[in-house]
């Protein structure tokens, strides 16, 4: 990236606020930042502090004719004038690399942005490769988008980025959506570009202690408010840790350190014998055939037991999550339930009507916004006790707990789409345990339960997952949270070339 | 990183997926229609569609279906595709023969004239796409047929999302399980979890569309005047496929009525 031209760009915000069209409270208010060119700044604050509209904002996303539509207040300037998408000077990089990549093959998509930006045809080219060149892409310029791995696609996105000669590079949490084998591969990348340019830097991440080193400057912004904080990253965390920590932010040294019951163990709930996958039947004419995801797979699930499942992405976790709680049938081998389960139905768990299995077998989605079936939060944790037979009082007095332990009653009669990332979670948490008979199912399933979630929302729902193990319940959950595995796992399984592997899991100072 | 070795492995002969498709270099005479521009295949294809409303009877359809499969050992098109488009087409034409055997006015003769008929103008169109790589597609469009730019890439980028769509249809069908909600033999709970399930579907098509169109924005699209990367030839080839498709017409209707089969629509 050693280009012309490549000065970073100077940022200033003065005053600078912004409110989302139908909202009543502002998302930032107030904000005084100036940030020098070739500055390197990791923006932090609680969740809904409005760091990726900043962000959006720098990039000129909320202009007039921008994507984001609001109330802007104060002033926004890049390099003295108005942030202007159309000058292609800045660079963004987003979460989540399937809604980033526009075009079918890689060499395109990098083209994409040269080719908005109105560069002469016969010069595009030449800055594709060199892009992709310099983000280490290993394939040719013709290789499928859709053919490859999250952390490759984001590369690409990166690539595409790049190849605009971006003086400002906006990053938003560019690694959440990867697991820890891809999140490596782009910070491994990010850290060796940022030693080569000149450009600007604002970039977003929950987990600090992943970037710290590639910041030389952390601001603090508070929900509704302006910069709480503003300097070099030891001093900031020295002065402000604990209290960030407490807002919700990941912050070095400062990890949750959930207060857990130990694990009583007990007998198997759930086992899976000989399981084999297959990969859905894709559609489109040209699609690739059915594969084998996961073979002769055996696991056992107990009760009062914690168990993990860890691997690569794609490697089949959410697809033998899904086989685990009764959703769907392997291809060979069985799901059956054992012991207290078995008592309930022998048959295996995928030919168990849909009530019976939701009383049991509770499961929570990565994306919560999948389980949701009602309108409102109350509607939403009534549903399943009223179908299973509980009298309304009963019922409402079941729902009011949930609600009160899960912090939802304040939320009580909003639509369940409406609610924060973090909200989103507790509720389909506690849509799972509403429809167990004694006040939760025998099986807890989750795929990814702290996928995203500040560490007020991580704290709580590990230490509710240890209460509900400590009474008895099985939990099973897919996840990359290396301080879930610590804290909260009594067997690992690894899932990987089609196979699964247990372990007990070592558990350390968490006791 | 194991789905893109499959993927490749998957593929067949002519590499890549859904989106994308490669002709091979010494593919010869068996790849020459997917070497067209798909500008030019989709004009043919409306060609003879526009060009065969008129005509009612089966010589004159049949003269055209004929020349148009002779054509499909041509394409390039694989085995698998056809095999997967083959059942649906034929089942179409059997269909339209069928009903209009059993309600039409003009018996056996009219009934394969209309199947005939529709074979010979869905064939093209279907024949066009599957054999055209859809990035060339959209530059065909857009450079040679003056498509405007935002729904012509637009469409492209949404073609991206339809294997997601397929995978979020599928998460959302087992959650409604996991809380309970089967349908069962009642047809009502049939169509309204059906109902549920679309409406879950289109929440989340519309985050992601949203999520699409603003990485878009962000670099820049519809800023002003676009360059394009790519630049979508037109050869000899594609104006010889033009006018064969004429002769191919004109030829069907003056044998039809040569042989005083012709129908039209409106005689």
């Amino acid at each position: 990236m050693a280009e012309p031209n490549a000065r970073g760009a100077r940022i200033e915000l003065s005053g600078w606020g912004w409110k989302h069209s139908g909202r009543d409270t502002h998302a930032l208010r107030g904000v005084d930042l100036t940030v020098e060119p070739g500055e390197r700044v990791l923006l932090l604050g609680a969740s809904g502090a409005g760091k990726s509209t900043l962000l959006h904002s720098l990039a000129g996303l909320t202009g007039e004719d921008g994507a984001i539509s609001g109330d802007q207040e104060g002033s926004l300037l890049v390099d003295g004038r108005p942030a202007d998408r159309g000058r292609g000077g800045v660079g963004l990089v987003s979460q989540d690399p399937e809604t980033q990549l526009v075009m079918a093959r890689a060499g395109d998509d990098v083209a994409f942005g040269l080719e908005n930006l109105g560069v002469d045809p016969g010069l595009i080219w030449p800055r594709v490769e060199r892009s992709l060149a310099e983000v280490g892409f290993p394939y040719g310029l013709r290789h499928s988008t859709g053919a490859l791995s999250g952390g490759e696609k984001q590369r690409l996105v990166i690539a595409g980025a790049l190849a605009m000669r971006p003086r400002l590079l906006l990053l938003d949490e560019p690694t959440a959506n990867l697991d820890p084998a891809g999140a490596e591969l782009v910070r491994a990348l990010l850290s060796r570009l940022l030693g080569e340019t000149e450009a600007t830097l604002v970039l977003v991440e929950h987990r600090v202690a992943d970037v710290v080193d590639l910041v030389d400057r952390v601001v603090v912004v508070e929900p509704g408010g302006g910069v709480i904080a503003d300097g070099a990253p030891a001093a900031v965390f020295a002065e402000h840790g604990r209290s960030l920590a407490d807002q919700g932010v990941w912050i070095p040294g400062n990890e949750p350190v959930p207060d857990l019951p130990p694990a009583p163990g007990g007998t198997p709930l759930v086992e899976a014998v000989g399981v084999a996958a297959r990969t859905p039947f894709q559609v489109g004419v040209r699609a690739a055939p059915r594969r084998t995801v996961l073979d002769d797979v055996n696991v056992t699930l107990a009760a009062g037991t914690a168990t993990s499942l860890t691997g690569p992405n794609g490697a089949g976790k959410s697809t033998l999550l899904t086989m685990l709680a009764g959703l769907a049938g392997p291809h060979r081998g069985q799901v059956v339930p054992r012991g207290p389960l078995a008592e309930a139905d022998r048959r295996p768990l995928v030919r168990w009507p849909a009530r019976r299995l939701a009383r049991h077998v509770g499961t929570v989605f990565q994306h919560a916004e999948d389980q949701f079936v009602t309108a409102t939060v109350r509607d939403e944790l009534r549903f399943a006790p009223l179908r299973a037979g509980m009298g309304g009082a009963e019922t409402d007095a079941w729902v009011g707990e949930l609600m009160e332990r899960l912090r939802l009653t304040r939320l009580a009669d909003v639509h369940p789409y409406t609610l924060s990332g973090g909200e989103k979670r507790r509720l389909s948490v506690a849509t799972a345990l509403s429809s167990g008979p004694s006040h939760a199912p025998d099986l807890l399933v989750l795929d990814e339960p702290t996928f995203g979630q500040d560490t007020r929302t991580w704290t709580e729902l590990v230490e509710l997952l240890g209460a509900l193990r400590a009474e008895g319940r099985g939990v099973v959950m897919a996840t990359h949270d290396q301080l879930l595995l610590r804290c909260l796992t009594d067997v690992r399984v690894r899932v990987a070339d089609g196979r699964a592997v247990a372990s007990d899991a070592v558990r350390e100072a968490d006791l | 990183m194991s789905g893109s070795e499959s993927t490749r492995a998957g593929g067949g002969a002519v590499g890549g997926d859904t989106l994308t498709l490669d002709v091979p270099e010494d593919g010869g005479a068996r790849y020459w229609l997917m070497s067209l521009n798909p500008a030019a295949k989709l004009l043919a294809a409306l060609t003879i569609g526009i060009g065969l409303i008129p005509a009612v009877d089966a010589v004159t359809g049949g003269v055209v279906l004929l020349a148009v499969l002779l054509t499909v050992p041509f394409s390039g098109v694989d085995r698998r595709t056809l095999v997967v488009l083959g059942g649906p087409f034929l089942l179409m034409g059997l269909s339209s023969g069928a009903v209009n055997y059993l309600y039409g006015e003009h018996g056996l003769e009219g009934a394969a004239g209309a199947a005939v008929r529709l074979l010979a103008i869905a064939l093209p169109g279907l024949l066009a796409a599957v054999s055209s790589d859809p990035t060339e597609m959209s530059d065909g469009l857009v450079q040679r047929l003056k498509v405007p730019e935002r729904p012509a890439m637009g469409v492209l980028a949404a073609l991206r999302l339809v294997p997601l769509l397929a995978d979020q249809w599928r998460t959302i069908t087992l959650a409604r399980r996991a809380r309970g909600l089967e349908a069962g033999r009642n047809p009502v709970r049939i169509v309204s979890l059906f109902f549920g399930r679309l409406f879950a579907l289109l929440v989340r098509s519309i985050r992601t569309g949203t999520l699409l169109a603003t990485a878009m924005d962000a670099r820049a699209f519809g800023t002003g005047e676009r360059t394009h990367a790519r630049y979508s030839r037109w050869r000899a080839a594609d104006t010889l496929l033009l006018a064969g498709t004429v002769l191919l017409l004109v030829g069907a209707y003056f044998l039809s009525a040569r042989l005083g089969t012709l129908v039209l629509l409106f005689g």
